[in-house]
């Protein structure tokens, strides 16, 4: 259930406690790059029913910045990394 | 006479024959080859946008594709509020179209819906607020829509039970909609569909669309559980699931599925005889007519299909209800339940033409769709028959995202889950 997360620093902590900013799958383009790819960025999701990753902020622990691998049908968590562990 | 056709006559003679000569409210035909118009998903918008088609637009070769039974999604889901107190100029014009369709409704297609203008009060907390709330209530003033600014006094005799001396939240006063209020969501839903299958709409349940056939970049018909269904034109209607749908013919969307949550009491002697929202945090709550308090608060905020929510969100909802309305505290929850919406990436819908010609796009209605249901009906059908937007959904285009013409009537930016 995402009523809790574990996490990699701070262990089992409650969802309240996480800020969660979404799909963690697009990658911030260059400056320079086309309008077309920013919109795409900023703006298109692919939304799947099944396995999501996403990035959750442990606002209220350590602070950093984590990848959620999430079923959005069970909404079981199935992993939980530092994200900069995976950059 | 016609017997279906619902009234006091008609229910005094059913009666005068035992009640056995009604019939069911619409038929439950096996799919065509081929439709001028399919929809794709059987909540409000694509039963309103089939009842339209037929009426306003005479186009009546039409069917409506629903996976579940009418009623399964958001429809039968929400919390059953309608009003049109926004304040963007995209957004206002089309919210007061639907309002007033509301208010003719039940008349136009013959079913108690139970509409009840009970007003909408939405309180204020501080002298910020109170400024964005005037200014809200002149942008509705200048769309043709009522409102009014009430003080704390004028509040606290509509709503005498309400925590005014909150320390951290003392209520100021509130921005009231007379005409807003409540309506029976399903009956939305079983008036639509009687009134369009009464018209030559086929409305053909637990009918899940698969695929998206396409042919020299047109469409030509939707792969679906009961088999291949040829079509004229395609209209996608499917709420929370927009995304997974539009996929189906490579389009991507600005959108997040997201799960909402509402709850209701048991029941208890008339308490609250408006809809009254919390300025100070998202709750928002009325009366049904059964006697429970129906209310609900803010999205879990984690992308999800599972049409049911997280404790966490149920903890804030009664925080946020038991703050505004202390005497909540005693009352007890009987049950609770979940939708999945899309959120887009402005907090505002879609309705626009795709780059496939003749393939139609209604997304992206947040928690706001339930409200917008006539008023998106009769948009869609307008812009399938003509090929042509209406001029108050002009603004609800798909392109706006990439032109920078957003609606965003929070300021949240393009964080689905903030809106
Ligand atoms: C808890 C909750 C409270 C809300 N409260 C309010 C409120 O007070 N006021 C307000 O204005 N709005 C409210 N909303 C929002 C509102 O309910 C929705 O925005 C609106 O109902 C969406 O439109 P719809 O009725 O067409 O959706 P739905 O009823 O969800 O219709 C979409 C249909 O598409 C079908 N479908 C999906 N995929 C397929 C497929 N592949 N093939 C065939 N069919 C498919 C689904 O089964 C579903 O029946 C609330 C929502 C929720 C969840
Ligand atoms: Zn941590």
């Amino acid at each position: 259930m995402a009523s809790l997360i574990t996490c990699p620093h701070c262990g089992v902590r409650p969802k309240e406690e996480f800020t969660i900013r979404g799909d963690a799958s697009v990658t911030r383009p260059s400056p320079e790059a086309d309008g077309e790819v920013w919109h795409a960025y900023v703006h298109l999701r692919d939304n799947p029913r099944g396995l999501h990753k996403e990035y959750w902020h442990h606002t209220s622990g350590c602070r950093r910045w984590l990848v959620v691998t999430r079923d959005t049908v069970s909404h079981d968590v199935i992993d939980v990394s530092d994200a900069g562990a995976l950059a | 006479m016609d017997l279906m056709r619902y009234s006091a006559l008609s229910v005094f003679l059913n009666a005068l024959r035992g009640n056995k000569s009604w019939g069911p409210a619409w038929r439950a035909p096996e799919p065509k080859p081929h439709y001028d118009v399919v929809i794709v998903g059987g909540g409000g918008h694509g039963l309103a946008t089939a009842y339209y088609l037929a009426k306003e637009f005479g186009i009546t070769n039409v069917a409506v594709l629903e996976k579940g039974w009418l009623g399964s999604g958001n429809i039968g889901r929400n919390t059953t509020i309608i009003r049109s107190n926004y304040l963007l100029d995209g957004n206002e014009p089309f919210y007061e179209f639907s309002l007033k369709l509301w208010e003719g409704l039940e008349q136009d297609f013959n079913f108690n819906a139970m509409v009840s203008q009970r007003g909408v009060l939405n309180l204020f907390h501080s002298d910020a607020q109170r400024d964005a709330y005037t200014r809200r209530g002149n942008a509705m003033l200048l769309q043709g829509a009522d409102a009014q600014l009430l003080d704390r006094d004028e509040v606290r005799a509509m709503v005498p039970f309400l925590g005014f001396d909150s320390a951290r939240f003392p209520i100021q006063g509130g921005l009231l909609q007379r005409r807003g209020g409540t309506v029976r969501h399903d009956a939305v839903a079983w008036g639509y569909a009687r009134g369009a299958d009464r018209r030559g709409v086929d409305i053909i349940q637990n009918c899940e669309v698969t695929g998206i056939r396409r042919k020299n970049g047109r469409v030509v018909g939707v792969e679906t559980s009961k088999g291949f269904i040829g079509c004229g034109k395609l209209a996608l209607t499917a709420a929370g699931n927009s995304t997974t749908v539009a996929r189906m013919a490579d389009i991507a969307l600005p959108i997040d599925s997201h799960v909402l949550q509402a709850f209701v009491s048991e029941g208890l002697k008339p308490f609250i005889d408006n809809v009254v929202t919390f300025g100070a945090g998202h709750f928002y709550i009325s009366q049904s007519d059964k006697g429970g308090l129906v209310f609900g608060g803010d999205i879990d905020g984690y992308n999800s299909y599972a049409q049911r929510g997280n404790l966490a969100a149920v903890e804030h909802v009664m925080e946020a209800g038991t703050a505004m309305i202390p005497g909540l505290s005693r009352i007890r929850v009987l049950r609770s339940w979940g939708g999945i919406m899309d959120m887009s990436m402005d907090g505002s819908p879609i309705i626009d033409r795709t780059h496939i010609d003749n393939l139609y796009l209604n997304a992206g209605w947040c928690y706001g769709g339930f409200k917008a249901t006539p008023a998106s009906g009769w948009c869609t059908a307008h812009l399938v028959a003509n090929d042509a937007p209406h001029p108050t959904a002009a603004a609800f285009r798909l392109d706006r995202f990439k032109r920078g013409y957003l609606i965003d009537e929070n300021g949240g930016g393009a964080q689905p889950n903030l809106h």
